[in-house]
């Protein structure tokens, strides 16, 4: 919530959170003085009356306001800490702005996420039945902001952690482009002998009903009882509250703007679900939980690489501007199998003779990029743009940035986009949905 | 008025749904019933406020619900009602209505509104809060010679509807979850049962005045808050008849009055108010036991719990008004927590409980003949937090009338539902923007202000020729619309219609028939049957009873089922001419055998022709006998 300081109000000498008496033509209101949306116009005043209601006063009808008393900033109290048993395994929660629980200040309607790990023990206590927890906030951002540097940071913290022997890392994030960042940390910390979870809330963690304590209580079950490694998202399976699915970090992908069950596998089913307090594996082949913790992170990104998407009537000039720019490499989401307009070939033909590496995935979300069935497809294959089957069009780009960082040269670069990394081709993905 | 009424003091608010074409927070169309297609389960927790401090009232219902079942149909709710989506708007429809119920109330309209989250976490709302917006504050209310202080008026959302509360699973019908409702909350005043009854009956017709609130089952409800002197306020939700707000309230004076007795004894005993409690694990004490619910609990896997209360011999069972005791009120709570039978010592040895058992385990717990105890069984996890539970109930029955919830039942007693809730736990609906109310809209809306109810009643007379007693009856029934399509499309005249869309089917309901049963569509179809001469007036009742049992699936099968087969005119004409060839009657009297030959002719046509048609025709003939050479 984005609020903006009181507006001046002459001879009132009262503020935020001031008990006051706002006397009008009318009526006399007795409340807190509360500080009023940034997005509204500052003719209102707003206050929180006795009973809990806040309402806004036409300011043009207000005689005078009196302060009552000064206003107490609420103290939290810490909750009563559970035990910690020493045997259980530790896990390391990374916050980078995603909200696990938030406490309610009633007085003034405020809403404070819980940031350090006792925060998090107060708010859900049956954490600790299954690890000892340690929490460290690398960064609080609103998940559309982050740029491949915060993965990288994100990246680096992680493997840190797996270091100094945490057996299981749980990241939280805002769910936007979470699924950016599952695919991004399967590239760099491929190899990872323990498991890597991405956790969030798609409700609001101050309500009652937020599905982010189950899947925090999930991301927990998974980090400390899997046998297997490697990076995952864990969320709703469904609209209830008893079951949550794992996805493969570079197959998942947010498909709805508000349900707890957006995210979804593609091309394959969730490799596991969480229900009862117990993980049911799906999938038999999966990267194993291993304890010897060498493993060589990857954690850089280029960032002079675009996604862009194909539609009826594209300009290529946009493919050339990029190119001017200075972009090393172009994920191309195009139609169906695979295709873009015949009038932007020669600039994608100019584009990959200059060095850029462009690569193709469509935009149905489902199903392979098949280049080989129709012309258009021959002749982009032929210009030498990479078709990258059923890489999700995210990941492909995701890909492309950690490729062009992590290798020597196109050819390089080319190979190491085409090779199954962390899961991120599924060739045989199951008839049904 | 007895002087012991006037020591309450009762609070009335009441909750009234707005008639309006969608729900308050999404699209989705008012309907009275939805055939649900989806189910989902959840599971609510309360959020923190200040760290520590958990709301006593969510914290009951966390503990005691496992889960929460939703059932969801389409049409009826969407994303919104199942807190998947925010909510889209705020229904400019229901607001305006509201506030035209503010304005009828004379209050103070707020200029600009907020809406609020409201915690509520028994599983009514998905989303663990009520949306809830306050529109007016401090009006007036005249009732009578009365005048009343209106505290407050808010739009709200109203709840899902509860289904099913059992074995720690609730289920809901999310149908109902966000109709708007206005609710009109009172200043507590110190008065008797039947005034209140008296406030509330007006304020309902004050409300239906404005033409913008819903009739119907279970489209207002009234709640009270009731308080003795010396005693703490308690909240007795979902009376659902006004006539059982006065059995209510005089029922909870007798219980708080009584509770502020048992308080007396117990500090009589206990002059220090320390009260010594020790909770003992006595499943051991036992294992041998041939009394049912222990034995059934000790199959289970189930733990025994005796809380010792020192000094305490004779006060749970100790009556100080009919069946109000503090070993009741324990059973209730234990309940509440999902728990059944408690036992205390006071009616021990009973419930397959032997003498030397009671002896045996008044040794092992050193309980002496002064002291008393109470045993619960249950699931370890759960015995021990109903323990709890008892123990802070006991120790509180020293405050004499603890702060609580209560559910109002049928018959007019209460319930314990669950402690008090702290004071508001509110906090802003960040989805949704403040909305101001502009001075326009107001004064568009003082131009709606309705004529008084006592004026629309006077109408309804005049307009339709109704009896003052009918054209009360028909401004207080849920059916007021349909009466007037009836009367509109049919012939039927219109004091046929009120009196049996008010009194027929109330007395029918009173017989023990279910008027749930009936549809507008139903009754209208009922109507047009009659207008259409294929039942008679005098068998509507008949017909009615039956669509009221149910199981019809309409008033052509009713009338099937009830054999009536219409009768056309020419058989009347048959049969009228037998009669009236075979008697030499009319020769004799004359005209003066009408009577006789009417009683005859409606022996073999009742209920399939209309009488005023018979007696026509039976006339006719007879005049035309008569007029023979």
């Amino acid at each position: 919530m984005k609020v903006g300081d009181k507006s001046p109000q002459e001879g009132d000498n009262s503020s935020i959170g001031d008990l006051i008496e706002v006397v009008t033509d009318k009526i006399t209101f007795k409340g807190s003085l509360l500080p009023r949306y940034s997005y509204l116009k500052p003719d209102h005043v707003v206050i929180k009356l006795n009973n809990g209601y806040n309402i806004g006063i036409q300011r043009d009808k207000i005689i005078r306001i009196s302060k009552i008393s000064e206003g107490r900033t609420p103290t939290f109290s810490k909750g009563k800490q559970p035990e910690i048993d020493e045997s259980l395994p530790r896990i390391a929660i990374l916050g980078t702005g995603g909200t696990i629980a938030s406490r309610i200040d009633y007085r003034t309607g405020g809403v404070h996420p819980a940031l350090t790990a006792e925060d998090i023990h107060t708010a859900i206590p049956e954490l600790s039945k299954y690890g000892r927890i340690d929490t460290e906030i690398i960064f609080t951002l609103l998940s559309e902001n982050l740029e491949s540097s915060h993965w990288s940071q994100i990246a680096l913290t992680a493997s840190k952690k797996i270091k100094e022997g945490y057996k299981g890392i749980i990241i939280t994030q805002g769910t936007d482009t979470m699924g950016y960042t599952a695919a991004a940390l399967s590239f760099a910390l491929a190899g990872s002998p323990v498991p890597i979870v991405l956790v969030g809330a798609q409700r609001s963690s101050d309500r009652p009903s937020s599905d982010s304590t189950i899947n925090m209580i999930g991301a927990m079950i998974l980090t400390t009882t899997a046998k297997f490694a490697g990076v995952y998202v864990v969320m709703h399976s469904d609209a209830s509250d008893d079951s949550l699915a794992v996805h493969i970090g570079t197959r998942v992908r947010k498909n709805h703007t508000s349900r707890r069950d957006a995210f979804e596998s593609i091309d394959i089913a969730p490799v596991a679900y969480i229900r009862d307090g117990q993980i049911e594996q799906v999938t038999s082949d999966l990267p194993e939980r291993k304890d010897d913790i060498n493993f060589k992170p990857r954690v850089d990104f280029n960032p002079h690489v675009a996604l862009i998407k194909f539609y009826p009537g594209f300009e290529s000039q946009i493919i050339e501007n990029l190119v001017k720019s200075g972009y090393r490499g172009i994920v191309i989401e195009g139609t169906g199998l695979g295709h873009i307009s015949q009038s932007a070939h020669a600039t994608i033909k100019k584009a990959i003779e200059s060095g850029v590496l462009i690569a193709m995935a469509s935009q149905c979300i489902w199903g392979q990029v098949r280049m080989s069935v129709y012309d258009t497809g021959y002749d982009l294959l032929s210009l030498g743009v990479i078709p990258l089957d059923n890489m999700l069009s995210e990941t492909a780009f995701v890909k492309m940035r950690w490729v062009l960082s992590n290798s020597k040269g196109n050819k390089e670069a080319r190979e190491l986009l085409l090779l199954n990394i962390a899961g991120e081709f599924t060739p045989s993905p199951p008839i049904r949905e | 008025m007895s002087k012991e009424h006037l020591e309450v003091t009762v609070g009335l608010e009441i909750h009234q749904q707005l008639k309006t074409k969608e729900k308050l927070f999404c699209e989705c169309k008012i309907r009275e019933k939805v055939r649900p297609t989806f189910s989902f389960t959840r599971r609510l927790r309360p959020v923190q406020s200040e760290l520590g401090e958990v709301d006593p009232a969510a914290l009951h219902e966390f503990k005691r619900m496992k889960s929460i079942i939703y059932h969801s149909g389409d049409e009826g709710s969407c994303l919104v009602e199942g807190d998947e989506e925010p909510p889209h708007r705020l229904n400019t429809e229901a607001v305006e209505s509201a506030l035209l119920v503010g304005l009828v109330l004379r209050s103070v309209i707020v200029d600009e509104i907020h809406i609020m989250r409201k915690m509520v976490i028994d599983g009514s709302n998905p989303a663990g809060f009520q949306r809830t917006v306050i529109i007016g504050l401090e009006g007036v209310l005249n009732v009578g010679e009365r005048e009343i202080r209106v505290q407050t008026i808010c739009l709200e959302e109203d709840a899902a509807r509860l289904l099913r509360d059992k074995d720690n699973t609730r289920e809901f019908d999310l149908n109902r979850l966000g109709v708007p409702l206005v609710e009109v909350a009172l200043e507590p005043i110190k008065c008797t049962g039947k005034e209140v009854e008296e406030i509330a009956l007006g304020l309902g017709r004050l409300l239906r005045s404005t033409k913008r609130v819903a009739r119907g089952l279970g489209t207002i409800r009234q709640d009270v808050n009731i308080s003795v002197q010396d005693g703490r306020i308690v909240e007795v939700k979902g009376i659902q008849k006004l006539g059982l707000i006065s059995k209510v309230i005089e029922y909870e004076t007798e219980r708080q009055k009584g509770l502020l007795n048992i308080k007396e004894l117990i500090l009589q005993r206990v002059p220090s108010g320390k009260l010594s409690i020790e909770v003992i694990d006595v499943t051991k004490s036992f294992s041998e036991t041939k009394s049912p619910v222990l034995k059934k609990s000790l199959d289970h896997g189930g733990r025994i719990l005796a809380l010792k209360v020192d000094k305490f011999s004779g006060i749970f069972g100790y009556e100080p008004a009919e069946n109000i005791r503090l070993g009741k009120e324990l059973a209730e709570l234990a309940r509440s927590h999902g728990l059944g039978g408690i036992f205390h010592s006071d009616e021990l040895p009973a419930y397959g409980i032997t003498v030397e058992e009671v002896k045996t385990l008044q040794m092992n717990i050193k309980a002496t003949k002064d002291d008393a105890f109470l045993l619960v069984t249950g699931e370890e996890y759960r015995v021990r937090e109903v323990a709890k539970a008892l123990e802070i109930r006991i120790v509180a029955s020293l405050d004499g009338v603890p702060s609580e919830t209560r559910a109002a039942t049928e018959d007019g007693q209460t319930r314990f539902m669950r402690p008090k809730p702290g004071p508001a736990r509110m906090y802003p609906e960040t989805d949704v923007p403040p909305m101001q109310i502009e001075a326009q809209t107001l004064d568009e809306l003082r131009t709606l202000i309705p004529r008084s109810w006592e004026d629309q009643v006077g109408e309804y007379k005049t307009k339709y020729g109704l009896s003052d007693k009918l054209s009360l009856q028909l401004y207080d029934s849920d059916y007021l619309e349909l009466f007037e399509k009836v009367t509109e499309r049919t012939t039927c005249p219109p004091s046929f219609v009120v009196a049996t869309l008010t009194e027929t089917i109330k007395s029918l309901s009173r017989a023990g028939q279910d008027p749930a049963n009936l549809s507008y569509p139903l009754l209208f179809d009922l109507f047009a049957a009659v207008d259409e001469g294929k039942i008679s007036k005098d068998l509507v009742p008949k017909v009615l009873e039956l669509l009221m049992k149910g199981g019809i699936t309409g008033v052509q099968q009713a009338i099937k089922v009830i054999g009536v087969k219409p009768m056309g005119d020419n058989e009347l004409q048959e049969i009228i001419l037998r009669v009236v060839e075979g008697t030499n009657l009319i020769l004799e009297k004359g005209e003066g055998s009408f009577e006789a030959l009417m009683g005859e002719v409606m022996k073999e046509v009742r209920g399939r022709i209309e009488g005023a048609k018979v007696s026509a025709t039976l006339r006719k003939e007879i005049k035309s006998k008569l007029e023979r050479p």
